[in-house]
């Protein structure tokens, strides 16, 4: 019987400590230069998708922008439009978000990246409604945190009645008759509902996916639901084998209620990787690059982050401090609970520095810069085809530490290996859209959903 | 001596004629493919003219067209103009890249840093045009503001009506937020110091801090500061109210003279609206529109025009100057106009690709031919107009009128 076959998405190197820029095989995290040579990595190593994720806002440190960290990163759709251009196959995702964006406007976005790649657009809904992010918009962070799924999910359904209102073959383009539109097309979409009331007419014919490929990553129990409802791929953060594979069972478990099999979601948890030619090597490597991203400093902020306060007179090589946090005057609302949660930060970090007598560059090291796999390119070709096999996930979201040469060695080194085991794609079938190499079923369009044409 | 003028192009899904679409040399059912959009930014990127606008709205009907009655036999669905721009980007060389972006709906945030990641794409190349107000049928697909605009006033002038007023103002705001975004990094903000550890340096990084009677951004941009610092801001302009807006906000103002007399007397508007609006800034650039439908003979031309609006059953009426003939007719329009002293032309082809074909293979070496394109070898758009790129800091130092 046929091996599972493993999909692997390639993540742009982000904007926290773990892209390392101090190295000098680091290049621009901006000019496109770089998206343009990860693009065309991520499709010489047959990857399913390329994945990017959004700035709302410069990261703060104590009320000043965050500098330690690479800061600076380019506006989610426009980047993915121009890397259609100059990629063939490989997939376009993008994270984007539902509160600080509007139904209509972000589904013709969509659409039009679906249409200008040939069919390779996805799109990572995420929520967010925060004040601090709001700031930069409209509406402000009017969100209250409960609604943030609500609002996802309708935004969700309002997007797919709009991509579903136009179907293949809309477009007549009769020039004799002077008949552009089949009569009645594009449907009417009315939308009702506690978030969005739109009457509208969408503007962007049917595009070769029908609707993006929708990809997801909350964990919350409303972000489970949501996955289970309307992701295609989701997005975790379970490495463990076991836990990845408890996950997958608890995912993949939800979708028979709602009539879907298996194989119409993914899971692809991020995944990092150090690479040597032996064991020993690797791990001499991985904890190079582990000094690298959490250095002296990357580790007292993150200290003051949970702390909430000053905490540079502290040695990263020491123990943790031993001060209370600063969360605010009791009479702030929500005090309590954010006190609380703080507190519960600290206690965990208190009990791993103690269980291992660990400073806090290494407490930082063992959250932030551990690696999911290290060893030989056949140890991780083999550890990766284990999970897929065993069905602890469909294959991984991979995050190099370097812009834009993070993926080389993947895909020159494992890539071959996880081929030679009967898992991996050999080649790109032409023509194939993103929910081709997803493996994924062909869309139904949501017709009972939609006024009678 | 002969005036030299800029020759820009406005596409627009098949052609500005609405039958269009029906011409022979259409291909109606590519338009929302990618291959159509790079044929055409191919065809204009080497043949001298130095920006292309690419047209939008957020709605199925056009502005201003009733939403409950579709005209049938018009060409219908369009993509984003940001991402055609941005799609064509890398695979273009010269040509300035100005997608229209409306400014009711869209939050200033996203087109700031859509139009920056522009500008990175293209390297250099990036321009918006902005549009004021929304139509109803833009709003009934938002669901977000109840009022706006409905139609022009009898009188046809926007001071006439408060919402088209309103609308006006909101635009000169959003021009405002792009700008703040667009200096909100300093070029050498990005240190890479490793000694002391910083990536970048947070004190050459500067809020937007907006807050106006539409919007309020605070922070700085996500993206770095562009190549050209600040991408090229252009508006579509028929009137005072109008002309303030580009006097105030834009790098380049594309106005709609009938003939030499109009362009001379919009000019002598706008020279007033730049005296009260103007200032600080470099000299805004005018540039006339003109609808062309192109043919190698006069009747030919006029056969062609004749057939377009016998398919569409009316006359083809546009807000700009409409000239059928021949490519030494057209560049003879484009020499009269400048004359009349304006910067440059933009040619809005009746039917693509043909009328587009025929401005870059014809009109535009033959303009050139008789010295009277302006030609540079500079590769950003504001270069190419002449324009200094921005340092950072002026719009931090507000000037109050």
């Amino acid at each position: 019987m046929s091996r599972r076959q493993i999909h692997l998405a390639a993540h742009f190197p982000g904007v926290n400590n773990t892209t390392v820029w101090n190295d000098t095989h680091s290049g621009s995290q901006i000019d496109f230069s770089s998206f343009e040579y990860f693009g065309r990595t991520a499709e010489k190593g047959l990857f399913d998708y390329v994945f990017l994720a959004e700035g709302l806002r410069l990261r703060e440190h104590r009320g000043r922008i965050h500098g330690r960290d690479v800061v600076g990163r380019p506006n989610t759709l426009s980047i993915l439009a121009a890397l259609a251009a100059v990629t063939d196959h490989v997939g376009l995702v993008g994270t984007l978000n539902t509160t600080f964006n509007e139904p209509y406007e972000l589904a013709r976005e969509l659409a039009t990246l679906d249409w200008l790649s040939g069919g390779r657009a996805g799109w990572n809904a995420v929520t967010s409604s925060d004040a601090f992010h709001g700031a930069n918009f409209r509406r402000g962070g009017f969100l209250d945190h409960s609604d943030r799924y609500t609002r996802a999910a309708e935004f969700a359904e309002l997007a797919k009645k709009l991509w579903d209102s136009w179907s293949d073959g809309d477009v007549v383009a009769d020039a004799e008759t002077g008949e552009f539109l089949r009569p009645g097309a594009p449907a009417r979409v009315r939308h009702s509902g506690s978030q969005f009331d739109v009457d509208a007419v969408f503007d962007v014919p049917r595009s070769p996916q029908g609707r993006p490929v929708i990809v997801q990553a909350g964990d919350s129990a409303d972000g489970r639901d949501f996955g289970a409802a309307h992701a295609e791929v989701i997005f975790s953060l379970h490495t463990a084998f076991d836990a990845a594979r408890t996950f997958y069972d608890d995912v993949k478990g939800r979708l028979a209620a709602g009539g879907r099999d298996e194989e119409s979601l993914k899971i692809l948890p991020a995944a990092t990787f150090v690479i040597g030619d032996t064991a020993a090597e690797a791990q001499e490597r991985s904890r190079e690059i582990a000094l690298q991203q959490v250095r002296p400093e990357t580790a007292l902020t993150y200290v003051e982050q949970v702390w909430g306060r000053d905490l540079s007179g502290y040695d990263p090589d020491g123990p943790l401090p031993e001060i209370e946090p600063e969360t605010g005057a009791e009479s702030d609302h929500g005090w309590a609970n954010r006190h609380a949660a703080v507190r519960k930060r600290i206690t965990a970090l208190r009990e791993l520095s103690e269980a291992e007598n660990l400073s806090i560059r290494e407490v930082v090291i063992r959250l932030t810069a551990q690696h999911t796999f290290v060893g030989t390119p056949a140890h991780i070709a083999a550890e990766i085809d284990r999970y897929v096999q065993g069905r602890a996930t469909d294959g991984f979201t991979v995050v190099g530490h370097l812009t834009p040469h993070g993926l080389d060695e993947f895909a020159d080194r494992v890539v071959p290996l996880l081929q030679e085991r009967g898992s991996y794609r050999e080649a790109y079938e032409e023509g194939a859209t993103l929910r081709d190499l997803l493996g994924l079923p062909a869309v139904r369009p949501l017709d009972a959903s939609i006024a009678a044409r | 001596m002969t005036d030299k003028v800029h020759l820009a192009i406005a596409l627009d899904r098949a052609g500005w004629h609405p039958a269009a679409w029906r011409d022979p040399s259409a291909s109606p059912t590519e338009l929302p493919s990618p291959a159509y959009w790079r044929r055409l930014l191919r065809t204009v990127d080497r043949s001298g003219l130095v920006l292309a606008t690419i047209e939008d709205a957020l709605s199925f009907t056009d502005r201003f067209e009733s939403p409950g009655d579709p005209v049938v036999g018009r060409a219908r669905g369009r993509l984003d103009a940001v991402l055609i721009a941005s799609y064509v980007a890398p695979i273009t060389q010269r040509i300035g890249l100005v997608p229209t972006v409306t400014t009711a709906h869209p939050e200033p945030f996203h087109v700031a840093t859509g139009i920056q990641t522009l500008d990175f794409a293209s390297r250099g190349r990036a321009g918006v045009r902005l549009v004021a107000g929304s139509s109803p049928a833009e709003r009934a697909n938002f669901g977000r503001r109840a009022t706006g605009p409905t139609a022009i006033p009898a009188s046809g002038r926007v001071e006439d009506a408060a919402e088209l007023v309103a609308a006006f103002r909101e635009t000169g705001e959003f021009a405002e937020v792009l700008r703040r975004l667009w200096d909100s990094w300093d070029d050498d903000a990005i240190v890479r110091d490793a000694a002391a550890g910083l990536f970048l340096d947070p004190d050459r990084v500067h809020p937007a801090r907006f807050a106006g009677e539409y919007f309020s951004v605070e922070g700085a941009s996500i993206v770095p500061r562009s190549p050209q610092g600040r991408p090229l801001v252009t508006v579509l302009a028929h009137q005072t109210v109008p002309f303030q807006l580009a006097a105030e906000h834009a790098d380049v103002v594309f106005v709609t003279p009938h003939d030499e007399a109009s362009a001379t007397g919009i000019l002598a508007e706008l020279d007033q609206a730049i005296a009260e609006r103007r200032r600080g800034r470099e000299r805004l650039r005018v540039f006339a529109d003109l609808v062309v439908l192109i043919e190698e003979t006069p009747a030919a031309a006029r056969a062609a025009a004749a057939r377009l609006d016998d398919l569409s059953g009316t006359a083809f009426i546009s807000d700009a100057r409409i000239v059928v003939g021949t490519p030494l007719q057209v560049v003879d329009e484009i020499r009269a106009l400048a004359a009349a002293g304006i910067d440059g032309v933009r040619l809005r082809p009746a039917r693509q690709p043909r009328d587009v074909v025929a401005i870059a293979d014809r009109v535009a070496p033959l303009l050139d031919s008789f010295g009277g394109l302006v030609r540079n070898d500079r590769t950003s758009l504001r270069g190419r107009l002449d324009l200094a790129r921005p340092t950072a800091s002026p719009t931090r130092e507000k000037v109050t009128a």
